[in-house]
């Protein structure tokens, strides 16, 4: 499943909306094209650096990322957590008819859902934002396409339970009950498990299948670095074993968590206190972290602008930033053009979530 | 361990020579002396000999035949020449462990040749060659092959960089071989002719292991050898090697005491199971069988004849499922040691307690190390069971998917003689799967009650309790193995500050950094070597060590991407050589 391109998953409301893995990119395209226009409020709610695009509302606020957000503004853009370290159920827990509310860190499909746009991408990060003028679904779509080169993450079917935080219905589709459901691919480290190359492994489809066999890299191996802000040391996996952004990102995910543990005390991890699982959701899902890669040029990107494929050509090593950081990296696609302009920002944070207030949704209608 | 004393300076024979010009006579002499150290065989007896006095120091450097060399770059070919006249007998170790695992580049190191060109000139008489980790070219076997007319035996674990093309020089031009050993080679196809260079009149085999070789050899032509061996007692074939063949292959050599089988897939006809089946019967001193290569529930059975006398049994290679290894179980009550995957899962486990009672050492291998089919594998019942059952374990290798503190607890209750504890929880980090705690408890337990404890590998969620852990408790302790663990530098300085015998420290993907790597400045002359990847040490840290410890090499081992002031593999060794002269670009010695 976390294979899969796509997460089919249906909102409470029966809405049939579908939430698509944004990582099957040719949803992505198919989002895209379907998108309408988008209007110029949902604009402001991203975080614009580039002086080229033509995007602007009035009031539009500078793209300052304003880790407290103070929301409930319209005007507010939303900082979007662009590769938040788990799947966010948040995005597909997905509240029956939240419009896009400014400020709010919210699924995707929260902002969907009610608009009769049959195909809503299913982010990994939370899609608020529109501004709270936004019921329209042109103005999802537009979000949709502005958003749609973010990465997404994991399958939202991979991790079951939701954080309290994210309560408004979590209908999930996430049929998750295996909290630590493994993805389907998991993260490979150079030398770990430890065991010898010549060892063969049993399981005939593994080495037919994989690029390591023998529990050697093969020739067409692809290591990169992966280095974590926080973390005490790097890790390295091998692009090849993954053929989605969805896969590498469950596999980091599941790689680094044990460093977000550190994150829960002022000296780091305590003895003996080690977060559940819910509570290490809960963390991760209140970070701010994105997924970036540097190219063959040097510079540092988002990582899911490109196709897989691209992608793995010309990443030559990974770093999950803190958003904060991020600031700064694009390319961003415009979605009115589908072209993609080098430079500029989407701020992105992912406070506020729970403040999302429905009765400001509705209003905003 | 290295040949040299490790501090000169406390010899007595050197103190007693700066203080009188002559030393008293000795109450022996040298004849007698030279005899009576003719039977120490042990090199760690040898080493605290030479450092008695001069004349001791003489006469054992005299009657030395097997030299043990543990770190090829400790010392260097001329300084083992000069003091070792008579070597008959040499085990050379190369390259540090975590090489195995892919973590070092290809051409690190750890050549034979320069040593295989001064054995040449200095030990004509040479008879044994055992290399492990070692990168051994067919330059240097044909080099060997040629140099020693009495060369009886090589062995070559884990070693790479040769072809058919130097087996071929060994098999044609070693008269006198009784042992080609190869084992756990790497890498690429080794083609099969070399097992038809042997001479048709050449019948001293005893020990022919080929097992990790995969391409086919001439069966016709390993047939006639092994029925002209008389001798031969080890035989292990590779996989090209058939179920009907390996019946004809052991028709002619019944007195076997180690078998390894080729394939074991293979239909039969009632008449071939029949006859393999007494072929095994017939083989009534085997004691250690290995291979069994895909073999299945069909044809285990004609094992059975053959497993009474069993005392080592590794399935390393053979997944086979809980049911039909309880089966095979059933019939090795004798058995001392089992390697097993982890497809046999708990409930095989659970057979082995409850089969072999007299087990010593178990090894459970992960079929599927990766996790990419999310199969079961072992757990800590299984662990649990086999404590139970097995009280005389002292060895174990285990790989699993979870693992609680409680049963370790009390698997080192049910087991407290270990000395070999080699746990790996393979998801790095991962704490008990119960509780949710670090597994800090768990290695407590093992250090405090396994006080023969001399190797320990550690995995899970652990913090630096567990260190603190190890370095008070586990006075035995000779090698250690880190992966993934603790929070600060203060772990790794407290194994530093502990551990009287360490020997052997390899860590890996830990916050340790240079505060870590200083302390244990006066430590590092006293082991082997110290191996640290991912850790958080600093160039700047390395070069401090590098200068305040002449005799030690600290190498770092640079990634094209790396950043410049990072050191990410750094490897420590003490040596009387110096620094090393044949390193790579990629490896600074600072």
């Amino acid at each position: 499943m976390a294979s899969s391109a796509s997460a089919d998953c249906v909102t409470p409301n029966g809405s049939g909306l579908k939430e698509r893995n944004y990582l099957g990119l040719s949803d992505c395209s198919s989002v895209d094209s379907s998108a309408v226009s988008v209007p110029e409020e949902t604009k402001s709610n991203l975080n614009l650096k580039a002086t080229e695009l033509t995007l602007g509302l009035p009031g539009s606020q500078s793209p300052e990322r304003e880790l407290d957000f103070t929301l409930q503004s319209s005007s507010k853009f939303d900082e979007k957590q662009l590769f938040p370290l788990i799947p966010s159920k948040d995005g597909i827990c997905s509240l029956t008819q939240k419009a896009v509310v400014s400020g709010n860190k919210r699924g995707f499909a929260d902002t969907v859902n009610g608009f009769s746009e049959s195909k809503s991408t299913n982010w990994m990060f939370n899609a608020a934002g529109c501004d709270s003028g936004q019921p329209k679904l042109a103005g999802n779509a537009g979000i949709n396409g502005m958003l749609s080169n973010r990465p997404s993450g994991a399958q939202p079917s991979i991790k079951t339970e939701v954080p309290a935080k994210t309560s408004k219905e979590c209908n999930n589709k996430m049929n998750g009950s295996n909290t630590n459901s493994s993805p389907a691919a998991k993260a490979q480290v150079v030398g770990w498990p430890p065991i010898r190359s010549f060892r063969k492994n049993s399981l005939a489809t593994t080495s037919k299948n994989n690029d390591e066999v023998d529990g050697k890299p093969s020739p067409g191996a692809l290591f990169v670095k992966v280095s974590m802000d926080g973390a005490p040391y790097l890790r390295k996996v091998d692009l090849r074993t993954y053929s989605t952004y969805q896969e590498l990102s469950s596999a980091l995910e599941k790689m680094f968590s044990c460093f977000t543990l550190g994150q829960c005390g002022p000296q780091g991890v305590q003895r003996r206190e080690v977060l559940s699982e819910s509570k290490l959701r809960d963390l991760l899902h209140g970070s701010e972290y994105v997924l970036t890669y540097e190219d063959k040029d040097g510079d540092w990107m988002l990582v899911g602008d490109v196709p897989w494929e691209m992608f793995i050509s010309s990443c030559k090593r990974l770093k999950i930033m803190k958003g904060s950081d991020a600031i700064g990296l694009g390319p961003w696609r415009n979605p009115r053009t589908n072209t993609s302009s080098p430079m500029w920002v989407i701020a992105f944070c992912s406070h506020g979530w729970e403040r999302n207030d429905p009765e400001d949704e509705q209003e905003s209608r | 361990m290295d040949p040299e004393p490790k501090k000169p300076e406390d010899s007595p024979s050197n103190s007693a020579n700066s203080h009188t010009p002559v030393q008293p006579p000795s109450p022996f002499p040298d004849e007698v002396l030279e005899k009576v150290l003719s039977f120490i065989d042990s090199h760690k007896d040898r080493s605290s000999v030479s450092l008695v006095r001069k004349d001791w120091y003489n006469a054992e450097r005299w009657t030395r035949s097997k030299l043990f060399i543990g770190n090829c770059y400790s010392v260097s070919p001329e300084i083992v020449a000069r003091r070792f006249p008579r070597i008959k007998s040499i085990t050379l170790k190369g390259k540090p462990r975590f090489s195995d695992f892919n973590m070092l580049p290809r051409d690190w190191g750890a050549n034979v040749h320069s040593w295989l060109v001064m054995f040449a000139k200095v030990y004509p008489f040479l008879e044994e060659l055992r290399l492990k980790r070692m990168t051994v070219t067919d330059e240097s076997l044909e080099l060997l092959a040629k140099s020693f007319s009495g060369f009886k035996s090589l062995s070559l674990s884990s070693c790479d960089g040769f072809t058919d093309i130097g087996l071929k020089a060994i098999a044609s031009h070693c008269r006198n071989l009784t042992e080609l050993d190869i084992q756990d080679s790497v890498t690429e196809d080794v083609g099969g002719g070399w097992l038809s260079c042997f001479p048709e009149n050449f019948a001293s085999l005893e020990v022919l292991n080929f097992a990790s070789l995969n391409s086919e050899v001439s069966f016709d032509d390993l047939e006639r050898l092994v029925s002209r061996c008389k001798s031969l007692r080890v035989l292990k074939v590779n996989e090209s090697i058939t179920l009907d063949q390996l019946q004809r292959l052991l028709v002619h050599a019944p007195q076997l005491l180690e078998l390894g089988t080729g394939s074991f897939l293979q239909e039969l006809t009632p008449r071939q199971y029949e006859d393999i089946e007494s072929a095994f019967s017939n083989c009534k001193n085997l004691q250690i069988l290995s291979g069994l290569w895909e073999a299945n529930s069909l044809y285990l059975p004609v094992l059975y004849g053959a497993c009474a006398g069993l005392t080592f049994l590794n399935l390393s290679d053979a997944p086979l499922q809980s049911g039909e290894f309880a089966k095979l179980l059933a019939h090795c009550p004798n058995l001392r040691r089992l390697w097993v995957v982890d497809t046999v899962e708990d409930k095989g486990l659970e057979a082995v307690g409850s089969s072999c009672p007299l087990l010593e050492e178990l090894r459970v291998f992960p079929a599927d190390p990766y996790d990419r089919h999310h199969r079961d594998g072992v757990t800590e019942l299984g662990f649990l069971a086999v404590s139970r059952g097995c009280r005389n374990l002292h060895y174990v290798l285990y790989f699993c998917r979870r693992m609680t503190n409680a049963a370790v607890v009390t698997i080192v209750q049910n087991c407290p003689d270990f000395t070999h504890f080699r746990l790996c929880i393979m998801t790095p980090g991962q704490p008990d799967y119960l509780t949710n705690d670090p597994m800090d408890e768990a290695f407590a337990a093992v250090v405090k009650t396994c006080t023969k404890l001399k190797r320990l590998s550690v995995s899970g969620l652990l913090t630096d309790l567990t260190f603190e852990f190890i370095g008070k408790y586990a006075k035995n302790l000779e090698t250690l193995s880190v992966a993934f663990a603790g929070n600060s530098d203060w772990g790794m300085q407290c194994v530093l500050e502990g551990c009287p015998k360490l020997r052997k420290l390899e860590i890996r993907d830990s916050p340790f950094g240079n505060a870590a790597l200083l302390s244990g400045l006066k430590k590092y002359e006293m082991m082997r070597s110290l191996w640290m990847s991912d850790c958080n040490v600093t160039m700047k840290g390395c070069r401090l060590l590098a200068r305040e410890m002449p005799r030690l090499n600290v190498e770092v081992i640079m990634d094209e991407e790396s950043d410049e002031s990072q050191a990410d593999k750094v490897y420590v060794y003490r040596s009387v050589a110096g620094p090393r002269r044949d390193a790579p670009p990629f490896v600074l010695t600072l």
